[in-house]
Order: structure tokens, then C-alpha cells, then sequence
């Protein structure tokens, strides 16, 4: 193993990046990577000016939070961005999970059913994809690259109806393969692996690896595949959000509540609010909107080394 | 596994060949063909999926798109019949001249406030910048469904803080669902969504400018401002072109917002609110299922020209 073990200590020394590394090496002295150094004074006005922002972001956020801790009558009496007397934040979480026989917790099982299988589906696929397109040759190689970058600029709703339509045709609407299937493709995120791949896995370790004589899933899974992680991290985020939030499809393809995701579901607490026999439960269409959006807010939060480095890998191709 | 195995008998694959020149001709002949399968293996997972749920669908609405179910007859080869029924139908063009509104006007103001915020959070005078990039960015995360419901409620004249404003303002000046602000409304709620997912995007591109860049510039006396227009703009071109191209995209296919708020606004917001919202409804209040997948091409067509468009613009600038 020692071509390799050669191969990849150089490679972590250089920083996995060419060009910047080996510039700042070469001047002998230490300098930040990527960061302006025209250093000027933080100005606190300036920050002030821009918070305005940040309160433009997280206003609805907050009136989310405050509001879920109200009872119904009280949503209508009390000031939106401020607490009412009553703070019942912890009963309504309980009546959400448990109303109608606990249809919210089923949701967020179907939800978490569509985003492991879905969204880890698509990030497996386009991670080996992505790294083929970048490592190998073959016939037929810029066509598959040409048409998956078109299939960006085709939006999945454009493409969800005559999904449907073909679906219906082979029997599959109405099960969690309706919303799974189509889950599993992100143009974006093979692109993102296809760019990443080029610089961060470099050819001259894959060759080591060969001459090793291990084979080409083996070097894959053992080592391409931890050069990738910020990458695949990125992609695993992003299809995620796409899929925990999907809409559009779901709404579509599912009539049975039992299927439905939280997106749907909490849509349809809402709507049962208008009608003939309207009965509106505000507060827990609120409260359930806020236990949907906590978990996706963690794993962003947590997880934000990861895709910031791997979207300013992906960047450097533009 | 050692290293004693030499090159000839493991055989080197054709990926190597090709990008390290001047390897032995004997070489590349049978390993080339091993390296076909190799990378072809990796790709065809991926393949086989995108076949089944990209290109089966565009066919098929293609397809649809050229018949029509009829009473006498059955399904019936219409040739683009449904197309010209299409262009001659008000309600379809009434949706697209609302997006392309929408476009002209949401698209500027929400790349704009994401330039201004990706320059402001790069030029290192703010206090805690890295609060800022994560609470600009976090509503991207919030699904589009809680987006619309929060600001559906906040909007609402029941307990929004539309309603607080007017009583303390003892007025009905707010009035995010009457029939001239419903655009404006959801205009925001967009713009709300996304504006920290562009900033992202330039502001990532921001990061990658070479500092030797800024180092000339502060050699040759460039204030930031100068530093701006001088090199992060120019810098920015491409992600401008890539964020503009799918705000483009974005638009065209707006759906999930404006049905959402349709059940706070029936009356304002019709079913043929958007040329995507048309396409939903014909499909299932209508049943007209080849109507439906006609609105769905023309829509993909004009989408990919626009950014087809964008994008030639955008480089052809970059060569100047």
C-alpha cells in the first residue's frame, strides 16, 4: 500500500485544493485562504443597517414560536409577537401529536420514510454517477453530461403531472413508491459531486490504488468516497430540504391521508378551517408547522461546516 | 496487496491513459474497453432512474399532447390541435402574462437584496457575520407549505399582524388579499424563501477570488467600492447568470404558493392563477389530461428558451 498511503498524505498536506494551497506554500508565510485582506474596521452602523435582514428573516420565525404557545381563542386576542397570559406551548404539542389518532406522528413517519429512502437514494446515485462522469472515460460520456445539465433547468413540477399520469397508467399512485421514485434523481446534486470529484479526488491516487491492484468500487468505497464526504454532505442536505418540503408531488400523486407527508397533511389542517363544515384547529396547524420545520433547522444548523465548504467547492467551476 | 504487482499485469485503465500522455500504445487497446463498463457502471444506477422519471414523462405528455379523447372515437390523433386550442385559450394567457410579471419584477428585487447581502456579509465590516449568513439563509430550509402558512396567518385579518397594524392604526390600510396586492403578497413570501439561497450562491462565489486580486487593488489605491465594481461583480457573473436562470425557472412554475393561499383568498386566486395551477386543475377538477399536458410542454419550451437565452447573454458578456 505504500504508492497510496504516498498519494494521499501529499494530498492532505496540499490541502486537497491545488493552485491556493501551493501559492501559500510557496510564499513561506501564513495567509488565509479565501478571506478579503483589505482588512477594514467592522463598523457597528453598518451592521445595524444590515440586521434589518435578519429581522426580515426570522420575523415569521418568531411569530411561529410565540404563537404556537397560544390556545386558539387567544391567537385572536393577544398581540402576534408577543406572549398571551397562557403559555401552552406543551399541550398543544401533545394535542397535535395526538389528534385523530396521532395522524400527525404518521406523517412525520412517512416524511422520514420519503427523505432516508428518497434523499439517500439520490445522493448515492448521484454520488456514483457524478464520480464516474469525472474519473472515467467512456463512450457517450458528454451526452449523459448534456442532458443531465438540461434536466437542471427542467423543474419538478413541470414534470409532475405527466408523471402522474404515467404513473396511474402502472398502478403506482397512492403508494410511497409515488413520491419515492421520482425523489431519487437530482440533476444538481450529480452535478455538484461531477465538479467536486474533478479537483478533490486526484487521478494519480486512483492510479496508485490500481497499481495496488484493488478494485475500481473498492478504491471507491474506501477512499473516493471520504475525499468526497464534504461534497456528498452538501448533496445529502440539499435533497433532503427538497424532499421533507416536497408539495407539489405528493399532492398529486396521494389521496389516502394514511400516505400523506407533513407538507400535505399540515395543508390540509389549514383548509379545514375553510368550507362547509369548517372546524379550525389554528393552533395546531401552527404548532405542527413548527414541529416540521425544528428538525430540518437542526440538521442545517448542525451540519453547516460541511455544506458551506461543499458549496464553495462547487462554485469554483462557474 | 502489495506493490510488487506491475502495471502490465494489472492492465491500466483507460481513464489514465487518456489523461497522463505517452503511455505505452500496446497498453490502451484492451483496458480502454474494461474502462467503457467501468465508468458506465457507476453512471447507469443514476441512468435508469433519470430514463424512467425525466425522459418517460416528457415523452409521454409529448404524446398526450398530440391526441385528444373524444366522444365519438376514443383517443384520437389530433396532431397540434391542442396546441393552437392552447394559444387561442385567455385563461392560459391571462396566467402567463401574471408570471411574467411576477419574473420582472420579483426576480430583480430578490437577486438584488441577495447581491446586496452576499457583498455586505463578504466585506468583512459587519459584527458576527456568521449569524448573519445562517439567519438569511435559514427560511430556504422552512418548506414552502409552513412558509406560506406562517405569512398566510401573519397576512390574515383574523389574528395577523396585518390586523394588529390596522387596529392600532385604526385603519384598513393592510390589506395583503385584496385583489391588487395578492402579487406583492406572494412576491414576498418568494422573495422571503429564497433570497438567502442566492446569497449563498454569490456569496460562495465571492469566497473563491483569488486574494492576489485584492492585493493588486490595494497596490494601486482601490477603495471597496472600486474593489467592487472593479472585481467582485465581474467575479459574480456566472452565479449571477446560474441564480437568474433558476429564479426564471422558479417563476414560471409558480404553484405551491399561490394554491396554498388560495384556500385565505378563493376568490381572488383562481384556478388559472398560473399556467402551472392551470395545468394542475385541468388534470384533476377537468380530467382534460391532453390539455393539460399541452400547457406542460408549451411552458417547458418557453422555460428553457428564456434560460437558453439568459445563459448566451450572460457568456457573451464574460467574453468582453
Amino acid at each position: 500500500m505504500s504508492t497510496l498511503t504516498e498519494v494521499m498524505t501529499t494530498t492532505d498536506a496540499a490541502g486537497g485544493r491545488g493552485a491556493s494551497g501551493t501559492r501559500s506554500r510557496r510564499r513561506g508565510a501564513y495567509r488565509p485562504k479565501y478571506s478579503s485582506p483589505l482588512r477594514p474596521r467592522k463598523s457597528v452602523a453598518f451592521t445595524l443597517l444590515m440586521g434589518i435582514f435578519v429581522i426580515y428573516s426570522l420575523v415569521p420565525l418568531v411569530w411561529l414560536l410565540i404563537n404556537a404557545t397560544k390556545t386558539q381563542a387567544g391567537l385572536f386576542s393577544s398581540f402576534g409577537l408577543w406572549f398571551d397570559d397562557d403559555f401552552v406551548l406543551f399541550q398543544n404539542i401533545w394535542e397535535t401529536l395526538t389528534y385523530k389518532d396521532g395522524i400527525f406522528l404518521r406523517w412525520f413517519g412517512n416524511t422520514l420514510l420519503y427523505v432516508v429512502v428518497g434523499a439517500g437514494g439520490a445522493t448515492l446515485l448521484a454520488t456514483l454517477a457524478g464520480y464516474g462522469l469525472a474519473k472515467f472515460r467512456f463512450t457517450g460520456r458528454k451526452a449523459v453530461f448534456a442532458v443531465v445539465l438540461g434536466a437542471i433547468a427542467v423543474p419538478g413540477t413541470a414534470l409532475a403531472v405527466p408523471t402522474f399520469l404515467m404513473f396511474s397508467q402502472l398502478g403506482l399512485t397512492n403508494t410511497p413508491w409515488a413520491i419515492i421514485i421520482p425523489s431519487l434523481i437530482s440533476p444538481f446534486g450529480l452535478y455538484l459531486i461531477w465538479v467536486y470529484a474533478v479537483d478533490s479526488v486526484p487521478t494519480e491516487l486512483l492510479e496508485a490504488a490500481r497499481m495496488d491492484g484493488a478494485g475500481e468500487f473498492r478504491t471507491f468505497f474506501t477512499i473516493s468516497i471520504r475525499l468526497l464526504a464534504p461534497g456528498i454532505v452538501t448533496v445529502l442536505l440539499f435533497t433532503v430540504v427538497a424532499t421533507w418540503n416536497n408539495y407539489f408531488l405528493p399532492l398529486i400523486m396521494l389521496s389516502d391521508p394514511t400516505w400523506y407527508p407533513l407538507t400535505v397533511g399540515l395543508n390540509q389542517w389549514s383548509a379545514q378551517a375553510t368550507g362547509v363544515a369548517a372546524q379550525p384547529i389554528y393552533n395546531l396547524v401552527i404548532t405542527g408547522s413548527l414541529l416540521t420545520i425544528v428538525p430540518i433547522v437542526v440538521a442545517f444548523l448542525g451540519l453547516q461546516r460541511f455544506w458551506q465548504s461543499g458549496l464553495s467547492a462547487g462554485s469554483v467551476k462557474q | 496487496m502489495t506493490t510488487t504487482s506491475t502495471p502490465a499485469a494489472t492492465g491500466r485503465p483507460a481513464s489514465t491513459a487518456a489523461s497522463s500522455p505517452k503511455s505505452p500504445a500496446r497498453g490502451i487497446r484492451r483496458p480502454r474497453q474494461r474502462s467503457e463498463w467501468k465508468g458506465l457502471a457507476f453512471v447507469a444506477p443514476f441512468l435508469v432512474v433519470f430514463l424512467l422519471v425525466f425522459i418517460a414523462p416528457v415523452v409521454y405528455s409529448i404524446y398526450l399532447s398530440l391526441y385528444r379523447e373524444q366522444l365519438v372515437g376514443g383517443n384520437a390523433f389530433v396532431g397540434f390541435e391542442n396546441y393552437l386550442a392552447l394559444f387561442g385559450d385567455a385563461q392560459f394567457w391571462e396566467g402567463f402574462g401574471r408570471v411574467t410579471l411576477f419574473l420582472l419584477v420579483q426576480v430583480p428585487v430578490m437577486l438584488g437584496l441577495a447581491l446586496v447581502a452576499a457583498l455586505a456579509i463578504d466585506s468583512a465590516r459587519l459584527h458576527a457575520t456568521g449569524f448573519f449568513r445562517i439567519a438569511i439563509f435559514l427560511p430556504y430550509a422552512v418548506p414552502a407549505v409552513v412558509a406560506v402558512l406562517m405569512w398566510g396567518f401573519i397576512y390574515g385579518d383574523n389574528f395577523g399582524l396585518a390586523a394588529n397594524i390596522n387596529d392600532w392604526l385604526g385603519s384598513t390600510i393592510i390589506t395583503p388579499f385584496a385583489r391588487e396586492w395578492i402579487l406583492v403578497s406572494i412576491g414576498n413570501i418568494v422573495t422571503w424563501e429564497f433570497v438567502g439561497y442566492n446569497m449563498l450562491i454569490f456569496y460562495s462565489a465571492l469566497k473563491v477570488i483569488p486574494t492576489d486580486l485584492y492585493e493588486a487593488a490595494e497596490l494601486d489605491g482601490a477603495g471597496p467600492m472600486r474593489v467592487v465594481t472593479g472585481i467582485k461583480l465581474p467575479a459574480l457573473r456566472g452565479a449571477i447568470v446560474i441564480a437568474t436562470i433558476f429564479s426564471i425557472i422558479g417563476s414560471f412554475q409558480l404553484f405551491n404558493e399561490p394554491n396554498i393561499l388560495r384556500t385565505l383568498a378563493p376568490n381572488i386566486i383562481t384556478t388559472y392563477f398560473t399556467p402551472n395551477m392551470y395545468a394542475y386543475n385541468l388534470s384533476f377538477a377537468g380530467q382534460q389530461y391532453n390539455a393539460s399536458a399541452t400547457v406542460a410542454i408549451v411552458m417547458g419550451v418557453f422555460t428553457a428558451v428564456i434560460a437558453y437565452v439568459v445563459q448566451l447573454r450572460g457568456s457573451r458578456k464574460e467574453e468582453r
